[in-house]
Formats: C-alpha cells, sequence, structure tokens
C-alpha cells in the first residue's frame, strides 16, 4: 500500500512537469493551431540561460524570474521574426520551420555551453515530505497550480486574454473588432515560451541539464496536452497529472514496462487518445448550430 | 453636400486574380447606401477592401482621414464597423462577451456597460441569450448579435455583408426595421451589401450597381428601382 | 482550399511525363564511373548519399505525393536495419537476401501504424509519428529485447566478400563493390518511385493530397491508398536501413534517434518536396553540410541545417529541384 501511494505521489510531481509543458503546448495550439515541436528545445536552452546567469553570480529568484521575460521576449520575437511571413503557408511549411528550430536550438546549446551533464540548483529545500515525496516536488505542484491559476485568469479576466482566445478562434473577426491578430499570435508565442521556461527550470534539478534533456520530457507534455483534450489549460494541466500517474504506475506495476519503456507509454497513450478520443478526456466539444 | 466616405481609384486582388477594377463612389453623410450585383460581382470585396482585410490599391477616404494604408485593427478605431459574411461571431464565447468585445478598442467602461443595454434594447432577444455560447444561437439572433457587436464600436460607417443571408423573410423585416431606426436615431452611416435588390433598395437612398469588379448604374434609389435593366435583371419584373 | 504541402514542381514533370532518358542515361553513367575515380572513404560516403537518397525517396513519396507528415521515419529505418542485422547475426541468411526482407518487414509495419494513423489529419500524424521516432530507441535498448537486438551494444555483422572474379579481373575494393550495388538498388528503386507516380495510383495519391474529400468523392478509398502509401514509404526507407546496416556493419540504438528523422526530413524538404531526383540532393545534402559545418565550428551543424532549412521554406519552397526547374525555364524562355 504504501508503494502505491508512493507511486501515486510521485507520478503526481512528474505530472506537474508534464502539465506545465503542457500548458506551453496548449498555448500555442490555442494560438496558431499547431504543435510546436521546438516547445522542448526552447524550455531547454532558456534553462541554460537561467544556469548561465546563476553560474554568474546572480541569486536563483532573480535569475529565475529574468529567464521568464528573457523567454518571453524570445518567444515574441520568434513569432515575429520567423513565423509571421508564414501565417497562410501550408502546414508542412509550418513543421519545417519547427523542426529547424529543433535542430538550431538543441545544437547551439550544446555549442555555447557543451554536452557535460550540468546539475541545476532547487530553489526548494532539501528534504522530502513524510519519507514519501520530495520538497522540490512538493514545490513543482504547486508552482505548476499557481501556473494554471494565472493563465485562468488571465484568459477569464483580462481584456488581452479575451482578445488572444477571439484572435485564435475567429481571426478575420478578431480584426474587424479592433483586436491586432498578430501581435496577439506573437503573445501567445511569448506567454508559451515563458511557460516552458518554468517548466525547464522546475524539472532541471531532476533530469539534470543537458541539451537533450527535453525531448523524452516533450513527448510526456504532447501526451498529456493530448489525453487532457488539446482545446483546454484545465484538460492539459489534469491530463499531465494523469499521465504522470499513469507512467508510474505503468513502470511499476506492469513488469514488461519497468523503467525502460516509458517513452513508449507515451506513444500508446497519443495514439490510442487520437484514436477513440480526439477531443481529450476533458475536452469540450462545441455546439453549433448551422 | 458632405461626403462621409469618398473612394477613388479602388483596386482589390486575391493573390494575382484581380477582383476590383478601380471602383469610384461615395457615401453620404447619415445616408444608407447600397451596392448591388450578382455572385462574384465584388460586392463582399469591396467591404473587404474598405476595411483592409484584402490588398488593396487606390484612395479610400473617411472624413478626410485615408484608409488605404491603415490595417483593419485601426480602421475599425477610425469608426468603420464591418459585419462580416456569416457573421463571425465568437462561437465559444457567450453573446455578452461577443458584445463585450466588440468594445476591445474602447475604454470608457461605464460608456460600454451603456452601450450594451443599448444593444438589448434594439435587440431583447439577446438579452435573454446573453450567457448562451453564440455557437448556439439561431441563423437570425447570430445575425442580430453580429450587428450588436459592430454597433459596440459606436460607428461612424456601418458595412453590412449580406444580413439577410439565410434568413426567414419575417426575420429578415425585423432585422431591417431595426437598422433603419439605428440608422435614423443614431445617424450611423450604412454601406449594405444585398443580394436581395428588393430589400436593400427599400433600406437604402442611394445605390450602386456592381458588375464584374466596375460599377455600371448608380444613382437615387428611387432612380435605381426605375431603371429599366436593374428591374429585369435584379428586381424581377 | 489550401493544400497541406506546398507543391510548386512544374506538373509536367510529374504527371504523366516521359522520362528524360539523356539525363538519366548521363546520371547512370556519372554515377556508374565515379567509384574508380574516388578515393575508398569518399566511395563510401556516396554510398551513404544513395543509401540516404532512398529513405528521403520514401519519406517523399508520404509527405510529397501524398500529403501526410512523418516525423519518424528514423523508426522505419531502425526497423529495416535491425531486421537484416538480426537475420545475419543470429539466423546467418545471406546478406543480400536480408535487403529486401528489410524492406518487406517495414511495409507490413508501416501499413499496420498507417492503419490506425491515417485516421489522424496532417498535424496529429506528424504528432503520433513523432512520437513514434523518439521512443524508438528505447525500445530497442530494453533489456527484454537485449537477446535478439543486443541492447545498448548493438550488433556486429560482417560484409560478404567481393566475388573473387571481379577482384581478379578489375581489382574492385570492397568499398567499390558495395557502392554499386547501392547505386543498382537505388535506381531500381528510383525506376518503381517513377512509375507509382506516373500511375494511376500515383495520380489517386497525389489527388488525396490536394483534396481529400473531392478524391473520395470521386471513388478513390483513400484510407486504403494513404495507409498503402504509409507501407510503400516504410519500404523504402527500410531497403535503406537495411542497407545502411550492412555498409556501416553495424546497428546501435543511437543511430536511430530522433535526429535521424530529423535529418531524413531536413534532405526531403532541401531536395525538394514533391520531387523524386531532389532525393538524391537530399542526401548528398545531408552527408556533406555537416562535414563542411565542422570546420567552421565544432557542434553546430544542426544550427546551420536548422538555418538552411528555415531559409528553404522562404525562398525555395519547393527546394533544390524547384530551384533547378526554374533555371531550366529560364534558360529555355532565353532561346
Amino acid at each position: 500500500m504504501d508503494l502505491f501511494l508512493q507511486q501515486i505521489l510521485t507520478g503526481i510531481a512528474n505530472g506537474a512537469i508534464y502539465a506545465c509543458l503542457a500548458l506551453a503546448v496548449v498555448m500555442i495550439y490555442q494560438a496558431i493551431d499547431h504543435f510546436n515541436f521546438a516547445q522542448g528545445e526552447m524550455a531547454m536552452f532558456s534553462t541554460y540561460i537561467c544556469w548561465a546567469m546563476i553560474a554568474g553570480g546572480l541569486p536563483y529568484w532573480v535569475a529565475f524570474f529574468a529567464t521568464i521575460i528573457i523567454s518571453f521576449i524570445g518567444g515574441l520575437a520568434i513569432e515575429r521574426i520567423i513565423f509571421k511571413p508564414l501565417h497562410s503557408a501550408p502546414v508542412l511549411s509550418h513543421i519545417v520551420v519547427f523542426i529547424g528550430l529543433v535542430a538550431i536550438f538543441n545544437s547551439l546549446a550544446g555549442a555555447i555551453w557543451d554536452h557535460n551533464i550540468k546539475t541545476f540548483p532547487s530553489p526548494f529545500p532539501d528534504g522530502s515530505f513524510g519519507g514519501l515525496i520530495g520538497l522540490h516536488e512538493v514545490g513543482m505542484f504547486f508552482v505548476t497550480l499557481l501556473l494554471l491559476l494565472a493563465i485562468f485568469c488571465f484568459f477569464k479576466f483580462t481584456r488581452v486574454g479575451m482578445a488572444m482566445q477571439a484572435a485564435a478562434a475567429n481571426p478575420a473577426s478578431a480584426g474587424l473588432v479592433g483586436i491586432r491578430v498578430g501581435w496577439m499570435l506573437a503573445l501567445g508565442w511569448g506567454l508559451a515560451a515563458a511557460i516552458g521556461a518554468v517548466a525547464g527550470m522546475m524539472i532541471a534539478p531532476i533530469v539534470f541539464l543537458e541539451p537533450n534533456m527535453m525531448l523524452g520530457i516533450l513527448l510526456y507534455g504532447f501526451a498529456a496536452a493530448i489525453v487532457g483534450g488539446i482545446s483546454s489549460p484545465g484538460g492539459a494541466v489534469a491530463g499531465g497529472f494523469l499521465v504522470g500517474i499513469i507512467e508510474n504506475m505503468a513502470g511499476t506495476y506492469i513488469p514488461a514496462i519497468g523503467s525502460e519503456l516509458k517513452l513508449t507509454v507515451a506513444l500508446v497513450l497519443i495514439v490510442t487518445v487520437l484514436l477513440f478520443k480526439p477531443n481529450g478526456l476533458f475536452g469540450k466539444t462545441i455546439v453549433t448550430r448551422v | 453636400m458632405s461626403h462621409l466616405l469618398e473612394v477613388k481609384g479602388l483596386e482589390a486582388s486575391y493573390g494575382p486574380t484581380k477582383a476590383l477594377h478601380g471602383l469610384d463612389f461615395s457615401l453620404e453623410k447619415g445616408g444608407v447606401t447600397t451596392i448591388l450585383g450578382a455572385n462574384g460581382a465584388g460586392k463582399t470585396t469591396t467591404l473587404r477592401a474598405i476595411s483592409g482585410m484584402v490588398t488593396r490599391k487606390g484612395q479610400i477616404n473617411l472624413n478626410g482621414t485615408e484608409l488605404g494604408s491603415l490595417s483593419t485593427a485601426d480602421i475599425t478605431r477610425k469608426g468603420v464597423a464591418h459585419v462580416p459574411e456569416g457573421r463571425g461571431t465568437f462561437v465559444r464565447m457567450s453573446a455578452e462577451d461577443n458584445l463585450r468585445l466588440g468594445a476591445y478598442s474602447r475604454n470608457d467602461k461605464t460608456a460600454i456597460a451603456e452601450d450594451i443595454e443599448r444593444v438589448y434594447n434594439y435587440f431583447p432577444i439577446l438579452k435573454q441569450r446573453r450567457n448562451q455560447q453564440a455557437g448556439t444561437l439561431s441563423g437570425g439572433e447570430a445575425q442580430m448579435l453580429a450587428v450588436g457587436r459592430a454597433l459596440m464600436l459606436r460607428p461612424i460607417l456601418l458595412l453590412l455583408d449580406e444580413p439577410s443571408f439565410g434568413l426567414a423573410p419575417l426575420i429578415v423585416q425585423e432585422l431591417f426595421d431595426i437598422l433603419k431606426r439605428i440608422n435614423a436615431e443614431e445617424g450611423v452611416s450604412m454601406l449594405l451589401v444585398e443580394q436581395n435588390a428588393a430589400l436593400a433598395l427599400e433600406l437604402a437612398d442611394h445605390a450602386y450597381l456592381l458588375e464584374t469588379g466596375n460599377i455600371v448604374i448608380s444613382g437615387t434609389s428611387q432612380s435605381i428601382i426605375e431603371n429599366e435593366t436593374v428591374r429585369r435583371s435584379y428586381l424581377g419584373y | 482550399m489550401a493544400t497541406d504541402v506546398e507543391t510548386r514542381v512544374d506538373p509536367r514533370l510529374t504527371v504523366g511525363a516521359k522520362m528524360p532518358y539523356k539525363w538519366v542515361a548521363l546520371f547512370v553513367i556519372i554515377g556508374a564511373v565515379l567509384p574508380f575515380f574516388l578515393q575508398g572513404y569518399a566511395t563510401f560516403q556516396g554510398t551513404l548519399i544513395m543509401i540516404y537518397a532512398i529513405a528521403i525517396l520514401g519519406l517523399n513519396l508520404l509527405t510529397g505525393f501524398n500529403g501526410q507528415f512523418s516525423l519518424g521515419h528514423s523508426a522505419f529505418y531502425a526497423v529495416g536495419a535491425y531486421t537484416a542485422a538480426i537475420l545475419v547475426y543470429h539466423l546467418d541468411w545471406p546478406v543480400y537476401v536480408t535487403i529486401p526482407f528489410g524492406g518487406i518487414v517495414c511495409f507490413v509495419a508501416g501499413f499496420l501504424f498507417g492503419l490506425p494513423a491515417l485516421r489522424l489529419e496532417g498535424l496529429y500524424l506528424a504528432l503520433a509519428t513523432f512520437a513514434l521516432g523518439v521512443s524508438v530507441p528505447q525500445i530497442l535498448k530494453s533489456s527484454h529485447l537485449e537477446g535478439l537486438t543486443g541492447g545498448v551494444q548493438g550488433l556486429d555483422i560482417f560484409r560478404p566478400k567481393v566475388p573473387s572474379f571481379l577482384v581478379e579481373n578489375f581489382g574492385l575494393t570492397m568499398d567499390q563493390w558495395w557502392y554499386m550495388i547501392a547505386f543498382v538498388i537505388m535506381l531500381f528503386m528510383f525506376w518503381i518511385a517513377w512509375n507509382l507516380i506516373n500511375s494511376r495510383t500515383g495520380r489517386a495519391m497525389m489527388a488525396i493530397r490536394d483534396n481529400p474529400i473531392a478524391a473520395r468523392s470521386m471513388g478513390i478509398n483513400a484510407s486504403l491508398y494513404k495507409s498503402l502509401t504509409f507501407g510503400v514509404s516504410a519500404f523504402y526507407t527500410g531497403i535503406a536501413g537495411a542497407l545502411a546496416a550492412i555498409v556501416i556493419e553495424f546497428v546501435a540504438p543511437d543511430s536511430f534517434t530522433f535526429q535521424l528523422s530529423i535529418l531524413l526530413f531536413i534532405g526531403m524538404v532541401v531536395g525538394g518536396t514533391g520531387s523524386i531526383w531532389g532525393a538524391v540532393f537530399g542526401g548528398f545534402f545531408i552527408l556533406t553540410v555537416p562535414n563542411f559545418a565542422e570546420e567552421i565550428s565544432t557542434g553546430l551543424s544542426y544550427a546551420i541545417f536548422g538555418i538552411i532549412l528555415i531559409l528553404v521554406i522562404y525562398v525555395m519552397p519547393s527546394g533544390f529541384a524547384g530551384l533547378v526547374n526554374l533555371l531550366r525555364m529560364r534558360v529555355k524562355k532565353m532561346f
């Protein structure tokens, strides 16, 4: 029973990260109807920036928030510079550019900061909660919830948040009510990059920092977004926790999976959910009368 | 005579295909003008060109301001509200949120609240539907919401693209009565594009006939109604 | 309706076109003579280029001609390579036989993956294949399969010797011999692709790419064609994988990471989406650019790939093949 409880808790802790990344994925998807395959690499690069600032002597929280701001501006710039000319380009062009970004960020990180594995500090104290779950994991959990709350309030209660939703749902009409649609997309990119940065900085203490750290995690982030329903931030977070728990349970109780085939769990989850429940478990179906 | 909108040599194209070949027309302040024409004549494109939704060339002068080089978002800030073809409501949001978004470019909170009431006053049914997802509204209600959303901009010029499309005759009559009221009570000028020529001429005081991207006939509604060609081709009697 | 794939290739070149025999003959002659002028290592690199070209062609059949995306073709490359390696290593099969066998196993795998995947529209398919590409190395490393795959260590295999009469009469080296085999296989695969594209089936594939709904209403069984195309695409990539395993004489999970998928994808885009022979240039590109890039700065080759990739999308969306086509038209106009 203890093992079971611990697995659930570990699952929730891992799930918090997947949830974080899934939030970023959903954010971009809401804005531009695309999966950003470079989300993981962008988050990894942000984490390196934070690491460099801490190594340069800045206190953790200063570096943390500076990284969020830099990532936000970076995401904004990527949209304005690279994606703006491609707004009406075919899907393939977008995928090509995403892949290009993956290659660029991955390679640059290695070239600037080398490929050696680095440790990354946690802002939370050492130790564990009742011997079941590390305090860093607990902190991570609350950071994710805080992030979700912030996003929820942003979309629900701010003018810009509502305009962003409108611009994503119907760009033509959004322009007609005076929303600057192009900037809303850029804002979506900026926010996604900032959220991704938080995810990267939160997970780096656990998986250590190296250029390929995010690939597998991004896969789980996608799985979380798909399981939760790609259209809702709340669903993405719920999906994240669910995927985290499923991953741990499968690893513990199905001997064939163990700790070695966890990525396959994500693959199976993604394909299964896409096939049988394309809107996700918590996705809203939109009712439209014709 | 004072013109609200003066358009000179307006050209518009979709990629390599030219849709408008140099239109000249003008709108009177406080008037309702209609553009008639068959499918593909360029009516919708004309409206889109005015609000900057297509690539265009030529002069579009609104009250002394040149709109030709402005973006859609900036044009709305000059007081041009466009009710697009197919209504274009934000289907996942509530009716009231749609109205609120209509006032996106304004900052006066109390006036916005008043204007929402004013829209409900014109369209009482929207008040009943205020919390309903826009996607669940009937065709007539959605069209009313689209007009209401445009009114939230406090426009000086309202562009209407086929407001009668797909609506039952009774609803159409109701809608056009309200449009007439809005024009009379608020002095909002309107540029109306319609397939239903008889209906449009009833509301409008001026009319232009558009054929394959060129204006072929123009004049007061009365003179257009009396025109032989128009009667035969567009009014059917 | 906008299509998912940009296709600005000269239609005369893809539909009902005549094979440009002059160019093909020139290409065959140059290709056949080349290994006798090259160093051993360059010959080996030429072999790898051709192997990549076959894999890229496979990916291109899927994306360029059928409008489906795959970020997971490294998985099929891996399946082809491991099929060949396992058959040689564990069962002592003749090496040459394992090459088509690797392709066939991939065809089945691709068809089976395509079967559910065909229900997924463009972007979702890209996501599902992304998941496939990312998870395959882990599967190959799994301890449960270690007996078969050799786990993290991988498997060593050995190429058979060059037939003795060729050594005696022409002094053919191992590298030259395998270059020739790869060359012949590549020509054969390109010939099949050419005929496929210019057949009824090819037109159906492209109709599905350009307008799936219209294609369905014309009576094309879109689902069947889509999963068949996925199978054929995997077949090509599998053949390439099997060849690669034999030529390199070694397979290991880390040769088939997501980066390989990226590499093939880059080759396809740079060579020209929707162009058959562009695949050769794509193969040349992904093999040679890292060499140049490493000279500029170590570890930066993928950054340079990425930048070139993005530039290609802006400057020449139909890739190298499109560029050549454009130049040809210009030259024609001049005379």
